[in-house]
Formats: structure tokens, C-alpha cells, sequence
């Protein structure tokens, strides 16, 4: 498979500072806002996004971590058994803004099993969905993000990974093709 | 390993020491979610199971209904006490009249040791024992060493002290292979009388002294005499058994050490175990309990990922 750079590190980085902009111009202090990041590679935005929100404003946002695998629709369809990652939501979300946060958009079916798990704790003021990549051709569900680190185009077939200095050693996002003489 | 190495749970012996660490990981994200305001997952919507309950019980049954419902599976329940067992019909015929009304999964408790195991091999679904005879109870020893994990922090290495009648208790048996499979140390301890002959061959200590027993353990799990089992007499009297296997607080004050105590329950308070005991700070009981619902979950939950559509 051929491969892209989509975001390289200084990208990544810029994107993630603009998205931290982008919420406080809605959310301000947050102080009536929590993030909540989707298992298993939403939590790394978060991390960052926390990390990055805390030196703009001096103080931490509250964070959490969803999983979702229990509110899946492909159970069973599947060769093995989903194991689940685990959900730390320590807080109330009654009347809070959350904003829901994932690394890629693609079909939107973890973000609408994302929704069903997260009112489960609680009825939110109001819900709002932050992604590094939008594939923005691809959704199953009618479901948009409220902010986006980057849209791209992509067919089906194609992959899109995002690596984390923390976990893969750099920081980047790639689109992995179809080789064009396949 | 992302899958069960058996396709139905019938007894802790059949298990790998792999499929009980990822019983209890899973078991671990459902005790999260009946800790939520909303103690319901979506996951088993299309699947429907039938407790079968050829012999009493309140909490194994009340414990599966619940794992079941929080699941969102739809449950059937069974008890021979008003079915047509009682006019003659046979075990497979009564649970194929079931099963042709589409269920996905059966929880059998029979008294006849092999019930379940039997059940495997002439119907379609997925069998989970919940007690056979004097034989197995699995998902009580899952349960009990879940809830030693969750309160010591592991298994292994642990002494575990299994106190009262070992003869008549399928909860020992399951007990011992799923304490011996995570690496536990246990001994049995009771009137020479309710300890099985062929107790030796799986390996554990035996001791007839209560406090001999005490003094060597990290946890104490303790029996209900069952006498609704016992066709002869035991011991000479239930008072007798008290006195010297009842668990009572100055036992536990007079150790060198604080225990962590374990009851399957029904409890005979006052026979095996004293109130004061029972309610005590050191009686994870009720943890037990609300431990059991997310190991049933857990069970239910791999064994239904296996089902076929």
C-alpha cells in the first residue's frame, strides 16, 4: 500500500493548538465543560488537548475516558469477541457541556455507540464531538463533528493512522492507499 | 487470546487459568456498569436465555435474571417446582419444548451431578451450569476468587481455607480448581466425616481443626451445613458442629493476623458462622454478591460473542 503524510509532528501540533483555541473561544474557563475521550484512541487526544488547554488557561479541564464496547452494533459480527477497555468518568455529566473526542470520524457508528454509553451516565446540557481527522465521504450515520483538526477525502479501502509520540514514538498522521497499479 | 476456550461453561475444571483472567477483566468492565445511574449495556439485544432451575435457589437465579437483563437479553425463567417435571416429562424434552421457542442460551441447576455436561451434547445452545448435583458450581468459585482478587489484589499465593461440609458442597469442588488454577494455596477443613475420601488426590491440605485452619489462612470461606443433602447422619448435632466449626469473633480475635471471610451463602447464622461475624468488618459477604452479577454478566457476555447469526 502506498502511504501519505497527512499531519507530520509541527502539523500535528499546530492542529491541536488551534482546536484548544477553538474550544475555549466556545467553552471559555470550562468551567461548566468535561472531555471525554473514546477507548481506545480518543484518550490520547484528550491527554494532549488537556495538556495543551491547562498552559493556556492555568487550570486542568476536567477529563475522562469512555468505552464503548458494550454499546456497539457489530457484536457478533465480528470473529472474536470485543474486550473492553476501561471507562473512567469519575464526575457528573448532568447539565455539563461535554465535548466528545475521538482521533478518526469515519462511518460514525462509535460515535453513535459513543452517545448511547456517555447518557447512560446522565443527561447532558449539551454534547459536542471534537476528531483530529474527518474522512468526510465515508459516514454510515448522519453524524458531523463540531470541530476538526484536518478533513480529508478518502475511499473506503484506505486507512487512515494517526501515531502518537507517547505510544508509537512520533507524532503524524498517514494515509495508507491503494497502490495505483493494483 | 480474545475468546473462551470452551463454547459452554459447564465446570471451573474445563477452564484455562487465560479464560478466568479474561472472565474477571470483563467482569471488571461490567462491575463498572452497574455501578452507573443506567446499569444496562445494549449488547446482547438479539439474544434470549432461559434459567432452568430443576432445584431451589433465590440468589443464583435472582443473579443470573439480573446479569441477563442488564445485558438486554430476554429471560425465561424456569422451576421445576410448577412445570411438567413434575408430570413425568425428561430433562431433554423439557429443554427442547424450550429451545423450540428460540432461546440462545440455558442456565441449568439440576441436582444430578453431569447434568449440565449432559445437556451439551444433545441441544444446540449454550449451557451454563449454575449447580449440579454435589458436583460443580462454577460461576460461584469465579465469583468467590473475584472477590479475593478484588480484596487482597491477587490470587496467587493466597491460603484459602474452605471450612465446613466439604462432602456435600459442589461450591468446594468448583472452589478448589479455580483457586488451584490461579495459583491459590487451599486447604479444606471440617468433621472427618463431610470431607470426601478422594480429597487427596486434588492436592489440597486437610485439617479437622477449625482454628488449626484459621491460623494457616489469608481467607476463610465458610459452608452451609447441607442438610437437605445429607441422608444419614453426620455429626451429632447441629449445636454440636457449632461448637466446633462455628466461626465466632473471639476465634478471629485470638489470630495473630486479620482474615478476610467468605460465605456463599444461604447463611445459617449461628451454625457456621455468628452474626457478629457475619456482619463484621472483616465479611466481604455482600461483596460476594454484588460480585456475582458482573461474573454472570462476563460469562454470559464471551459465551454469547460465540453464538452464530
Amino acid at each position: 500500500m502506498d502511504k501519505q503524510v497527512i499531519l507530520d509532528a509541527q502539523q500535528f501540533d499546530l492542529t491541536l493548538t488551534r482546536l484548544c483555541h477553538e474550544l475555549i473561544e466556545q467553552h471559555s474557563d470550562f468551567s461548566n465543560t468535561v472531555l471525554i475521550g473514546l477507548q481506545p484512541r480518543g484518550i490520547h487526544v484528550v491527554t494532549r488537548l488537556r495538556e495543551i488547554l491547562s498552559t493556556i488557561l492555568g487550570t486542568m479541564p476536567v477529563c475522562g475516558n469512555l468505552d464503548i464496547t458494550f454499546y456497539r452494533d457489530d457484536f457478533r459480527r465480528r470473529e472474536k469477541p470485543l474486550i473492553p477497555s476501561v471507562t473512567n468518568i469519575d464526575f457528573s455529566i448532568e447539565n455539563k457541556h461535554v465535548i466528545l473526542i475521538d482521533d478518526v470520524l469515519f462511518t460514525g457508528r462509535t460515535i453513535r455507540s459513543g452517545l448511547d454509553a456517555l447518557l447512560t451516565f446522565g443527561r447532558p446540557t449539551k454534547v459536542q464531538l471534537l476528531v483530529l481527522i474527518d474522512r468526510r465521504f465515508n459516514r454510515d450515520l448522519p453524524i458531523q463533528a463540531d470541530y476538526i483538526g484536518k478533513s480529508v477525502d478518502t475511499l473506503l479501502d484506505e486507512k487512515v493512522k494517526v501515531s502518537w509520540l507517547e505510544i508509537d514514538g512520533e507524532d503524524k498522521v498517514e494515509l495508507y492507499m491503494k497502490d495505483s497499479n493494483e | 487470546m480474545n475468546s473462551l476456550s470452551v463454547s459452554h461453561l459447564t465446570g471451573i475444571r474445563d477452564l484455562t487459568p487465560a479464560d478466568i483472567e479474561m472472565i474477571f477483566k470483563t467482569a471488571d468492565s461490567f462491575k463498572d456498569v452497574i455501578n452507573r445511574p443506567i446499569k444496562k449495556v445494549p449488547s446482547l439485544r438479539d439474544i434470549t436465555i432461559a434459567n432452568l432451575f430443576f432445584e431451589n435457589s433465590t440468589r443464583t437465579r435472582l443473579s443470573f435474571e439480573l446479569a441477563a437483563k442488564r445485558l438486554s437479553a430476554d429471560v425465561v425463567n424456569f422451576t421445576a417446582s410448577n412445570s411438567s417435571v413434575k408430570k413425568g416429562e425428561t430433562l431433554i424434552d423439557t429443554v427442547n419444548n424450550i429451545l423450540s421457542m428460540k432461546v440462545d442460551m440455558v442456565v441449568l441447576r439440576h441436582a444430578s451431578p453431569g447434568a449440565a455436561s449432559f445437556l451439551t451434547k444433545h441441544i444446540p445452545a449454550k449451557v451454563i451450569n449454575a449447580g449440579d448435583g454435589t458436583h460443580e458450581h462454577p460461576t460461584q468459585a469465579l465469583l468467590d476468587a473475584y472477590s479475593i482478587r478484588e480484596k487482597l489484589g491477587t490470587v496467587q499465593g493466597k491460603k484459602v481455607a474452605i471450612i465446613g461440609d466439604i462432602l456435600h458442597s459442589r461450591v468446594a469442588l468448583s472452589n478448589i480448581y479455580c483457586l488451584q488454577k490461579l495459583g491459590a494455596e487451599v486447604m479444606v477443613c471440617g468433621p472427618s466425616t463431610l470431607i470426601p475420601p478422594y480429597i487427596h488426590s486434588l492436592n489440597v491440605k486437610v485439617s479437622n481443626n477449625l482454628h488449626e485452619a484459621l491460623q494457616w489462612c489469608d481467607v476463610a470461606n465458610m459452608l452451609r451445613i447441607q442438610l437437605e443433602r445429607q441422608d444419614i447422619q453426620y455429626f451429632p448435632s447441629l449445636r454440636d458442629y457449632a461448637a466446633q466449626f462455628g466461626l465466632t469473633q473471639e476465634l478471629l480475635d485470638g489470630l495473630d493476623k486479620e482474615i478476610v471471610i467468605m460465605h456463599p451463602g444461604p447463611i445459617n447464622r449461628g451454625v457456621e458462622i455468628t452474626s457478629e461475624v457475619a456482619d463484621g468488618n472483616q465479611s466481604i459477604i455482600l461483596n460476594q454478591v454484588e460480585n456475582g452479577v458482573a461474573i454472570r454478566m462476563a460469562v454470559i457476555y464471551l459465551l454469547a460473542s460465540q453464538i452464530e447469526r
